[in-house]
Parts: structure tokens; sequence; C-alpha cells
């Protein structure tokens, strides 16, 4: 570039036309790869719909959708399976999995660290605790309630992670707010159980909801909780400059003009309302965030505005892609969402940390 | 155990300069410390360690430094692990004594001999005591070990998966119907397979952070599988799972209790004839390999020990969450230095017995929580504690 713009006009013009041509390139780079995300949402959608112990073909889940007298009427089996029992889990799947991915980058942002993910930090595991406690101590029956506690365990540890996180210093060792975040899932592991030991029949819905699963809750309930997400989504979407200029440094981010009180203080906002909404729906996941924040980085890059809805759909696909997974591994029955993605996440973090990009 | 290493540097310059240093020295030891403060022990021990006989040749100064420091540490090995003692003596006292039966210690001792209440305190309540004591030793001792080998306060059991791995499989075992034995054989195999997984992935080296961070990789994936464990399990057989998984002392037959005994016997008579490979693994790889250790196969060797001292203690009593994880530290801030293990097993026994107690008598209402949830409750706080510290001070090795 240097010999370039010193041996005078020529050259100039020519590596300016290059850099048009680069950056035409890398737009339609950008729609091709926006165009395999979507591809891969709509069919990690479709697999979600036809996968299962009775395989539907395409053609007929289409037809339960559109047509469902051509099937028998909405009470032929493939339109219950299709209707009554896919598509929520779909829906519920695409949800939790869109509001983690955004959650995992909005935390990888702010805390600058590679590592964090709402599960692993333990924010979720806060949120799951409070539900065990609205729904076995307080005797909270309605799903908004549950929400409420949902909410507030995960505004309760991600205060106590970033309290730790600051005090500490962790934005230079990673590994040390890992560690954090397995210690406060460890400690809420132990009270959640001792607010369960006496009560069975609350054991019994845990122990299905606590790996993580999408069949907990009906389509209904869930759709009332798309609004807290987008709420969480659209703080997150306006934090991208903010996040990009974090990603500098906190001196450059202050001197370009940003308030990092309120730019911390609304990311903790955006990922309670996430993280508190997919742990209501779900369950406890562990490294959705992760995996979703990497996969978008990898393919738009570290510029927050495009990471973070690509970081939404393919935490969304993720998900739904492991539900289904899930369903055919072990073909009599089921393994839940949040094993499978476990078996998918660990191996990330463990190449993660032995990578050079994670320094520790 | 940096003292102990250095025996053999002394021992070379000859006894009569040791031993007749050994009074006035005593005295003026405590002065010297306070002086010199803590850094000084370490950095002369250090010293004299990487140099070998060279050291003990070179002057008397540092032959009589040594003489000084090794009559301290020994004295403070005494008092520490004499009032360790004590406390737990007053600890089992105490959880011999108190109960529905209320008994006085003069009670007590009448029963251990044979006389008065003797089904109360030999049947009900020493087995549960002796449990206690054996499994808060072994997971004691395996979390100090690992910690002092993997030169990383973080890497306990609980922490990288060990006990993760052996709760999963036992989790798998039980579900499958088994009993008694083969839950251990379970656990041992979870274990040992964490272990080795977290061993092979956190690659050369295999100290500090990066072999922290793998290890709880590990543990979410053993918490995945014991989740599909427990989903799978009848109800009753999952509350049964559930309750051994906070880790309970509370079922003890004498059977589970001789197992763990053995187990940590075994430990501690191969610890006790690896000791010098374990203190010379205090200092860097290389500085090990050059006095004559082979560092990485005392790794090696740590590890599986503690692997196995974790899987037993899990099989028996559940995973009593970071009984591990503390009593290291604490070895390490009592003893002065590390690995302090015989110190470790002492604090982890102090600790789940003094957990137990509270469990059982501190706790309000007509609950009477196992224990782990006493250790838990109480141990995260401890860890965020030492994180925050540990970084401030940038003490934490990385």
């Amino acid at each position: 570039m240097t010999a370039a713009a010193a041996s005078g006009s020529p050259s100039t013009d020519r590596s300016a036309r290059r850099s048009q041509l680069r950056s035409r390139a890398r737009g339609r780079g950008l729609v091709v790869r926006g165009a395999v995300l979507a591809v891969v949402l709509v069919g990690a959608v479709a697999v979600s719909l036809m996968v299962g112990a009775r395989t539907t073909s395409p053609g007929t889940v289409l037809t339960a959708l559109l047509d469902p007298a051509a099937l028998g009427g909405p009470t032929a089996p493939d339109v219950v399976v299709v209707t009554q029992l896919r598509i929520p889990r779909t829906v519920i799947g695409l949800l939790a999995g869109a509001a983690l991915g955004l959650a995992g980058v909005v935390m990888q942002g702010v805390t600058r660290n590679p590592v964090a993910d709402p599960g692993l930090l333990g924010i979720n595991a806060g949120a799951a605790f409070a539900v065990v406690v609205g729904l076995s101590v307080v005797g909270v029956t309605s799903f908004v309630g549950l929400v409420g506690f949902a909410l507030v365990g995960a505004l309760a540890a991600a205060t106590l992670v970033a309290g730790i996180a600051v005090s500490a210093r962790t934005g230079s060792a990673p590994a040390l707010l890992v560690v954090a975040g397995a210690a406060v899932t460890a400690g809420l592991t132990s009270l959640t159980t001792l607010v369960l030991l006496g009560d069975a029949a609350a054991l019994d819905r845990y122990r299905f909801w606590t790996v993580g699963s999408l069949t907990g809750r009906d389509l209904d309930t869930a759709l009332q909780l798309a609004p807290v997400v987008a709420l969480g989504a659209v703080v997150a979407l306006l934090l991208a400059r903010a996040l990009d200029a974090l990603g500098l440094g906190d001196d450059v981010a202050r001197g370009l003009g940003f308030r990092l009180l309120p730019t911390r203080a609304a990311a903790i906002g955006a990922i309670v309302l996430l993280c508190g909404s997919a742990t209501a729906l779900a369950g406890p996941l562990v490294f959705v965030g992760l995996l979703a924040a990497h996969g978008a980085r990898a393919l738009v890059g570290t510029r927050h505005s495009r990471l973070l809805p690509v970081a939404a759909v393919s935490g969304a696909s993720v998900v739904v892609l492991a539900d289904a997974l899930g369903r055919v591994v072990v073909p009599p029955g089921e393994l839940e969402v949040g094993i499978v993605v476990a078996a998918l996440g660990a191996p990330l973090l463990i190449g993660l940390v032995r990578s050079r990009r994670v320094a520790l | 155990m940096g003292a102990d290493a250095a025996r053999s540097t002394d021992g070379a310059a000859g006894r009569p300069a040791v031993r007749g240093g050994g009074a006035s020295a005593a005295d003026t030891v405590a002065a010297d410390v306070r002086v010199a403060g803590p850094a000084r022990p370490r950095a002369v021990e250090d010293v004299a360690m990487a140099a070998g006989v060279e050291g003990a040749t070179t002057g008397r100064t540092t032959v009589d430094d040594l003489a000084r420091l090794r009559a301290h540490d020994r004295r403070r090995a005494t008092v520490v692990l004499g009032a360790l003692g004590v406390l737990l003596a007053g600890l089992a006292l105490a959880a011999l004594s108190l109960g529905a039966v209320p008994l006085t210690p003069a009670q007590v001792v009448a029963a251990l001999g044979g006389e008065g209440s003797t089904f109360v305190v030999t049947g009900l309540r020493l087995p549960r005591l002796a449990l206690a004591v054996a499994v808060g030793a072994s997971l004691g001792l395996s979390g100090a070990l690992l910690q002092s080998v993997v030169r990383n306060p973080l890497a306990s059991p609980d922490i990288v998966g060990l006990t993760g791995g052996a709760s999963a499989a036992a989790v798998l075992a039980i579900a499958a119907g088994a009993t008694g034995v083969a839950v251990d054989g379970a656990a041992l195999v979870g274990a040992v397979g964490a272990s080795v997984l977290v061993f092979t992935l956190s690659g050369r080296g295999v100290t500090g952070t990066r072999f922290v961070v793998v290890g709880v990789a590990v543990a979410f994936l053993a918490q995945g599988v014991l989740g599909y464990g427990l989903t799978r399990a009848s109800l009753s057989e999952a509350e049964q799972a559930f309750f051994w998984l906070v880790g309970s002392v509370g079922s003890a037959p004498w059977g589970d209790v001789a197992r763990v005994a053995v187990v940590l016997a075994g430990a501690a008579a191969v610890l006790a004839v690896g000791r010098r490979p374990l203190a010379a693994l205090a200092l860097d790889d290389d500085t090990a390999r050059a006095i004559g250790g082979r560092p990485v196969a005392t790794r090696v060797g740590a590890i599986l020990v503690s692997s196995v001292l974790a899987a037993v203690a899990v099989a028996v009593a559940g995973p009593v969450a970071f009984v591990g994880f503390v009593s290291g530290p604490i070895a390490r801030r009592l003893r002065g230095h590390g690995p302090a293990l015989a110190t470790a097993a002492l604090v982890g026994a102090a600790v789940v017995v003094g957990a137990d107690l509270l469990a059982q008598h501190g706790v309000p209402g007509t609950l009477r929580p196992p224990v782990g949830i006493v250790t838990g409750a109480l141990g995260a706080p401890v860890l965020v504690w030492l994180l925050v510290r540990g970084e401030r001070r940038k003490e934490s090795p990385a």
C-alpha cells in the first residue's frame, strides 16, 4: 500500500478500484453468509418439525400446517404431532436460543472475555434457583410470577458475578470468571437442593427441567415471554456501538464518548431479561451463548451490529438442531436439549482454551 | 515439605553444625521471621533447594538458616497438627454427645467403654462420626494433592470434574440397578476417566489455569450425563440419587467406613513414600528435573491417587461440596507453605465433622439437611472470596 501511494496517481486509482472491488466482494460475502444463515435456520426448523419418534415427511408437515383436513382433521396423528408437540418446542427453542445467543455476545463484549456464557457464569443457575424457590417455597403458580422470580434470580447472580469481575479485575484472566461462575453455580445448586429435598413432587418436575428441556411449556405461555425476549434484544442491539467501543478498552471507550457505567448497567439489564426468560422457558442451558457467539464471530467478524443478530439466529439454530438431534440419538427415548448442548459446547470450550485465542 | 527436602541438604553439611544451632536458633527464629517477613523463609529454602548440596557447602550461614527454618517449621507443624487434633477431638465429642438423647461427656466416655447408652453412641453416632472423619480426610487430601501438583489453588476435585465424573458414573450405575461395590467401581471409573480426560486435553505441562478451565468444561459435561441419569431413573431412585448427590454421611454402615479408611491408609502410605518427589514438584519443572525428580511421572501418579481418594469418598458419601477445595488453602495458610498434605487431611476431617454438626443441630426447625448442603452453601462464598483476594494480590499462579 505504501509503495502504491508513493508511485503516483495511476496506482492510486488502481488501489482505489481494488478496495472498491474488495468492499463489494465483502458485501457479497455478507449476503452469501446471511443467506447461509437463513437456510440453516429454516432447515433447523424444518428438521425439528420432521424428526422424532414418528418421522414426518416435509410434505406431511406442510399439509398438517396448511390443510389439516386433508390428513383427517385436527385429531389425526400427524397433525397432532406437528402442531401440538413439535411446533411448541420449536418455538420455545427459537426463543430461548436467540435469547441466549444475544446474551452470550453481550456478556463476552461487556467483560471482554471470550469464554463468557450465561450458563458458565452462573446466571442461569441464579434464575433456576429463584424459580425453584418460587415454585416450592412461595407457592407461585402463575407463569408470569415464575418469570418474575427467574428475572430476579438472574439479576442477583449477574450482579454477583459482575461484582466479582470488577473487584478481581478478571478482565485480564478469563479463567477466573469461569471458576467464579462454577462456584456460584455449585453454591446455588446446594441451596436449590435444600429447597427440593422435602418435596418429591417439585423434585420430579425439577429433574426434567434442570437438564434443559423444551417440552416443559405450552405454546401460549411461551409466547407470553416473547415481548420480554424482544425487549432484551432491543436493548442489546442498541448497545452494539457501545460494545464495539468497550472492546477497545475502557479508556478508549470513554474517549469516544461512551459512559461506562450506564453502558454496563444496560448490558446487565439486557443479560437479565434474556437469560431470565430463556431459563424460565427451557431450564438452565449451558454453552448455548458460547457456541452462538463464537459461531457468529467466525461468520461475520467482531462488529456488534452484525454480531448480535447473527448470534441470535445461530443460537436459535443451535438449540433447535440440538433438540432435534436429541430426539433421534437414543431411539426409543430422547436426550434433553441441555445434554446435547453440553456435549457440543464442552469440546468448544476446551478447544478455545487450547487455542491461542484465549490467553491464559 | 520444602523443609523436608532441605533435610538432605543440611545432612550433607554435617550434623554437628545443625544440632549446635538448635537451642539458640529456636529462640531467635521467631524474631528472625518477624523482622524478615513471611517472604524470607520461602526464599531461603528455594535458594537452598535449587542450589542443592552446593548451597550447604558454600557457607555456614545458609546451613544455620536452614537449621533454624527446619526447627521453626517442625515446631509449627507440631503446633498446627496438635491444635487440629484437639479441635477434631472436641468436635467428635460434641458429635457423640449431641442429639435427640443428649449425653454428658462422661456418659459418652462410659458408653465408648461399653457401659450405659452404648447403642446411641457406638451404634448410631460413632459410625456417622467415623464416616465424616474418613470422607473429610480423603477429600481434603485429594484436593490438597491436586492443587499442589497442578500448582493452582482452583484445581480442586470438585471444580475440575473428578467428583462430577464419579457422581455421574455412580448415578448411571444406580439407575441401572447397581448397588454396593458396583457403585464404588463405577465412581472410580468415572473419577479416573474424568481425570484422564482433563489431563490429556489440557495438553503439555498440565499446570495452571488451562487445566482448571478444561476441568470446568469436563465438569459441565459430567453434569449433563448426570442429568440424563436422573431423568432416566424412576422417581424413588431419583430421589435416592438426589439425596446422595448432596453429600451425606447420615447412613454409615461400618463396611463403608472401612472401605474409605483402607483407601485413605493406602494413599497415605503411597504419599509418604513419594513425599520427596512431591516436594520437588513444588519448584518449577525444570528445577525439579535438575535435582533428580521426574515431574511428569510424579504428577500423573499424584493425580491418580487424588482421583482414587475422591472417587471412594464420593461413592460412599456423595460429592460433599467444596471440602476438597477449601482444605488445601486452609492447611497452607496454617503451615505457611504447601502442600501440607497431612494438615489438609485433618482440616478436611474437621470441616466435614463441623459441617455435619451444624447441619444436625444448628439448623432451626425439623429439617436435618445433609452435610453437603452446609459445605456447599458455606464453601461457595469462601471460593469467591479466595478468587477475588488471590487475583488482587496476584498470588494465584497462572
